[in-house]
């Protein structure tokens, strides 16, 4: 039985978390040149061929329409990643002058949206690099608790609020978005890379120079403590 | 509930954990994400779901950490799709200053 549980429980201990982000992460940062993903299968749309002529030949009208049509959500990704507003708009102005320059040889075998995604999530990780507090930020607080037998303590839900009800209240974007404020960073920046921009475990450890067994534990401890931060939405008691 | 009956009552969880193919909650915990992701072999996936089955506090906890989950996916993307129509026209100058320069 020891043997069946001894296989059964992951092997988290070798990779428990050093204080930063070790060397690794720290090499990371010279290479913050974007990295095009071309063997992504998503065409790019036909009638954005002409648009993108323009934008390459320098344009002004072209460039104007580009830069307006995507700054919004540009800057709604860095602000997820960067959670000062002054260095969330550098990460979008590094992030244009890095498509600009990078437009000439974009061949458009990724979507054109998807590159530009990519290119921002690095820039605002080049800033969240160098910003980043040196020493982490405590979650345990956070986490699951325990009692001495392994029993999990967790008060009944005797109110559950879904999802789909909270979306009906105008608060609750906002409120969400503060609370995944409220986690530290280390664990804040890889639930929004993994949960929201949808990266893959093994892309957001090659970006945060993390092991992907890193990732994953940073990933479940920070998703376990949103659900403690959310409780009392969830539960209806807040809103 | 009173205090001392919950205290049997997680005494009794205690000693059913460890019968075989049995987990505990801590164990439960570190089983999760694997679950999620589906990366659980056929055995580890029905020891998941038998602790599932016995255990009202796990399945309370993985219905809400799933709810917290969808909320927050649901919420931030919500949010990119509902950006303001107002374009913040400092920074798209400073953009096309940079451009031209």
């Amino acid at each position: 039985m020891r043997l069946l549980r001894r296989r059964l429980k992951f092997d988290t201990s070798s990779e428990r978390f050093e204080a930063g982000f070790g060397a690794d992460f720290e090499a990371s940062l010279q290479r913050s040149v974007p990295v095009v993903n071309t063997s992504l299968p998503e065409k790019e749309e036909p009638q954005k061929g002409d648009e993108l002529a323009l934008l390459r030949a320098g344009d002004p009208a072209a460039s104007s329409n580009f830069v307006r049509d995507h700054i919004s959500w540009m800057l709604a990704v860095a602000r997820r990643i960067l959670r000062d507003a002054g260095h969330a708009e550098d990460a979008v102005q590094n992030a244009f002058a890095s498509i600009f320059a990078g437009l000439k040889n974009f061949e458009g075998r990724a979507a054109l949206k998807t590159w530009m995604h990519r290119i921002v999530v690095n820039e605002a990780l080049a800033i969240f690099r160098k910003n980043r507090p040196q020493k982490d930020e405590s979650i345990d607080e956070l986490l699951p608790v325990f009692d001495d037998n392994g029993c999990r303590i967790e008060a009944p839900w005797a109110s559950f609020e879904t999802p789909e009800s909270l979306l009906q209240k105008s608060q609750t974007t906002d409120r969400v978005a503060e609370l995944i404020e409220k986690l530290p960073d280390s664990y804040r920046v890889v639930l929004v890379l993994r949960d929201i921009e949808e990266m893959a475990t093994s892309e957001v450890a090659e970006a945060l120079g993390l092991s992907e067994t890193n990732v994953k534990v940073r990933l479940h401890r920070a998703r376990a403590a949103l659900k403690k931060l959310l409780e009392p939405l969830i539960r209806g008691q807040e809103l | 509930m009173t205090a001392s009956k919950k205290t049997i009552k997680r005494r009794i969880h205690g000693v059913m954990f460890k019968l075989p193919l049995m987990i505990t909650c801590n164990e439960f915990e570190d089983f999760i994400l694997a679950y999620l992701e589906d990366e659980l072999s056929s055995r580890e996936r029905a020891i998941f779901k038998m602790h599932l089955s016995v255990c009202r506090e796990c399945r309370e906890y993985l219905k809400a950490y799933e709810a917290s989950m969808e909320l927050t996916k649901a919420t931030m993307t919500s949010e990119e799709t509902a950006l303001p129509e107002s374009v913040p026209e400092d920074l798209v100058a400073a953009v096309l200053a940079a451009r031209k320069g």
